[in-house]
């Protein structure tokens, strides 16, 4: 597989023109760097994703993969380099797990053409690794936010990206599902992804991630290691409220973070 | 591919329940193409019965051998043309018929059941298709203003005094007028554009609406109200060959357009953002998607007048037999949609003595059976 490398510099992104959402901003991902972005609700986390994969385009600095920048790819090659996963959703229409996943081939198919055999096999292939296959003919719309969380996984692996964008992969997960969903994520960056994803829980940077960024007032606070960045300090600028950052030994042997509530 | 295996968990994701053997187990809805192809044995059935019911009789044997001598005499006509050898073969079924039944069966009969089936099939795909564009399953195919523009045309062309020509070469180009406005207003906004393009259908909608009111109205009582409100109603009474040969093309060619680009259907129902991470240019693809839906509307309501529910309805009726995935479901809406006007225009011109309008029918019909699909369908949309 070749290096697939994700460059931002100077990212700078505005809705109206006016207001900008994050400025300057600028880190990179590495093949098998799993970077996660904290910060609070409406910092941007998720807009900085979106314009990652050129949802939104920058207003100023760029972004590259490859060296080559995301606005000189068309949709579909981008799309082979950059899968997405967002937060989930329910449809309109009640699509089985199966037809879901094929979705996740687009890229790769021709613009008159519908899934062939193989794409199929590819399908399957990846409701096997996240270990859903028993429900390939259900309907994805009266799936649970676990098992469609853990279905657009599998779409996003049929679409066999170098780069993973995740926005709050465990948002709406229950604690199995959560930690299933970490090592997966490990054992993908393992695999030679890049990921980058949101989240909600500094906690689970311990457990995941090579890389932290953390996003406050439109730039990151701090950004390196988590064992560096994720500190009592920072978590409680950046949250406005004490966060405890314990090691536990033994059985666990990681930090955790967690918070501090006085009456 | 990348394998992943997570070794050791214990969730409720384990699959040792789940033996992967067979490749039959993960076909999807085993039976939709056996469906469509019953569908597509519907539609033939529908049409010989379509030419042989009506007030001048003729047994439905005789109908089916009227057709096939005509056509295979068509062939050796073409051939004989080009090479210029007659083969006997193609003459071989004698004429035991009267040519009343020929010209009943070719020049009455089959035209206008052709054009009610480009129509119905017109109407359903372009429903089928704006539902999955706006991804709503409630949405018509007159969404956009395409029927409401079309009656202003033939309304105003009515009003001019002009030919059955004139007033669907009019209704054509004020149907696609009004969705040009509709865009035109969605363009103001740039955001979500899927709710701003059926906002601003209704607001042209709505505006069309009232300029048909004030045609009525300056309309002499006697003679020019009646042609509206009739046209408005829908009718194929006056579908000849020579009416609507100009729009097969139209229709043909933007059916095609949308069978082949169907897939793509199923990913632009999932939201603008995700079609886009996967891949798909989806604000061009949602062009062609409209502009064709607009042309099928546009030439079936130049055929036939403003008929309702047949957008609405089909696209369901077919997602439930063969699931809602386009590949298969745009394939039946095809089918069923040609069979259900045929089958109703059908009705309209043999059911009474004077002809029903073919709308009052497709509404009287198309109420109770939506009303029948939500009951049903209901656990799907919630």
């Amino acid at each position: 597989m070749m290096c697939a490398r994700l460059e931002v510099q100077n990212a700078t992104f505005s809705y109206d023109g006016k207001r900008n959402i994050f400025e300057d901003i600028s880190f990179s991902v590495d093949s098998g760097d799993v970077f996660c972005i904290l910060g609070p609700n409406g910092t941007g986390k998720s807009t900085l994703l979106r314009c990652l994969c050129n949802l939104y385009p920058l207003n100023a600095g760029n972004i590259y993969i490859d060296g080559k920048d995301i606005s000189s790819y068309s949709p579909k090659k981008l799309a082979k380099k950059i899968g997405f996963i967002p937060q989930i959703h329910t449809p309109t229409f009640p699509y089985s797990v199966l037809q879901v996943v094929m979705m996740g081939r687009t890229p790769h198919l021709n613009m008159f053409a519908s899934p062939s055999h193989r794409d199929r096999e590819i399908a399957l292939e990846a409701l096997k690794t996240v270990n859903i296959e028993h429900i390939w003919d259900k309907p994805y719309t009266e799936l649970s936010g676990g098992q469609m969380q853990l279905v657009l996984m599998a779409r996003v692996l049929a679409q066999e990206p170098e780069i993973l964008l995740l926005d709050e992969p465990t948002s709406h997960l229950d604690v199995g599902n959560q930690i299933y969903t970490i090592k997966m994520i490990r054992k993908l960056s393992q695999e030679g992804l890049a990921l980058v994803m949101t989240s909600h829980f500094p906690d689970h940077t311990f457990l995941s991630s090579s890389k932290v960024g953390i996003m406050k007032d439109r730039k990151f606070l701090a950004m390196g290691p988590a064992e560096v960045v994720v500190t009592e300090e920072n978590l409680q600028e950046a949250y406005g409220v004490p966060i405890k950052i314990v090691r536990i030994d033994g059985e666990i042997k990681r930090k955790i973070a967690v918070p501090v509530i006085s009456d | 591919m990348k394998r992943v295996e997570i070794v050791g968990q214990e969730n409720a994701h384990n699959s040792n329940d789940v033996t992967l053997s067979s490749k039959a187990k993960y076909r999807l809805y085993p039976g939709k193409a056996s469906i469509n192809f019953i569908l597509f044995l519907l539609l033939i059935g529908v049409l010989i019965t379509a030419l042989f019911m009506g007030r001048y009789p003729i047994d439905p044997v005789t109908v089916v051998v009227i057709v096939v001598a005509g056509i295979l005499e068509w062939i050796g006509d073409k051939i004989a043309i080009i090479t210029g050898v007659k083969i006997a073969f193609f003459w071989s079924i004698p004429h035991t018929w009267s040519t009343v039944m020929d010209t009943v069966v070719w020049d009455v009969r089959l035209p206008r059941a052709i054009a009610v089936i480009l129509a119905g099939s017109g109407l359903a795909v372009s429903g089928a298709t704006y539902q999955g564009v706006f991804r709503n399953p409630l949405v018509s195919e007159s969404i956009l203003g395409v029927s409401a523009g079309a009656g202003v045309g033939a309304a105003l062309a009515i009003l001019m005094d002009q030919g059955t020509d004139v007033i669907q070469f009019s209704a054509f180009a004020f149907g696609l007028l009004a969705v040009g406005m509709t865009f035109a207003i969605s363009r103001v906004y740039r955001s979500n554009p899927t709710l701003v393009f059926v906002l601003a259908g209704i607001i042209v909608g709505g505006l069309f609406s009232a300029i048909i009111s004030l045609l009525k109205f300056v309309a002499d009582p006697y003679s020019k109200l009646p042609d509206i409100v009739f046209w408005l109603m829908g009718s194929f009474a006056k579908a000849s060959t020579a009416n609507f040969i100009q729009v097969i093309p139209i229709i043909l060619i933007a059916t095609l357009v949308i069978v082949l680009l169907r897939w793509h259907l199923n990913i632009i129902s999932m939201g603008d953002e995700e079609a886009r991470s996967l891949g798909m240019d989806t604000k061009r693809f949602r062009l062609v998607f409209i502009v064709c839906s607009t042309l099928l509307t546009a030439a079936a309501v130049c055929i036939g007048g403003v008929i309702g529910w047949v957008g609405l309805i089909i696209p369901h009726i077919s997602r439930m037999l063969v699931g809602p995935d386009h590949k298969d479901m745009i394939i039946a809406s095809i089918l069923l949609g040609g069979s259900y006007l045929l089958a109703v225009d059908t009705v309209c011109r043999t059911l009474m003595s004077v002809e029903i309008p073919i709308s009052i029918v497709t509404s009287i019909l198309g109420a109770p059976i939506f009303l029948y699909l939500l009951y049903i369908t209901k656990k799907a949309w919630s």
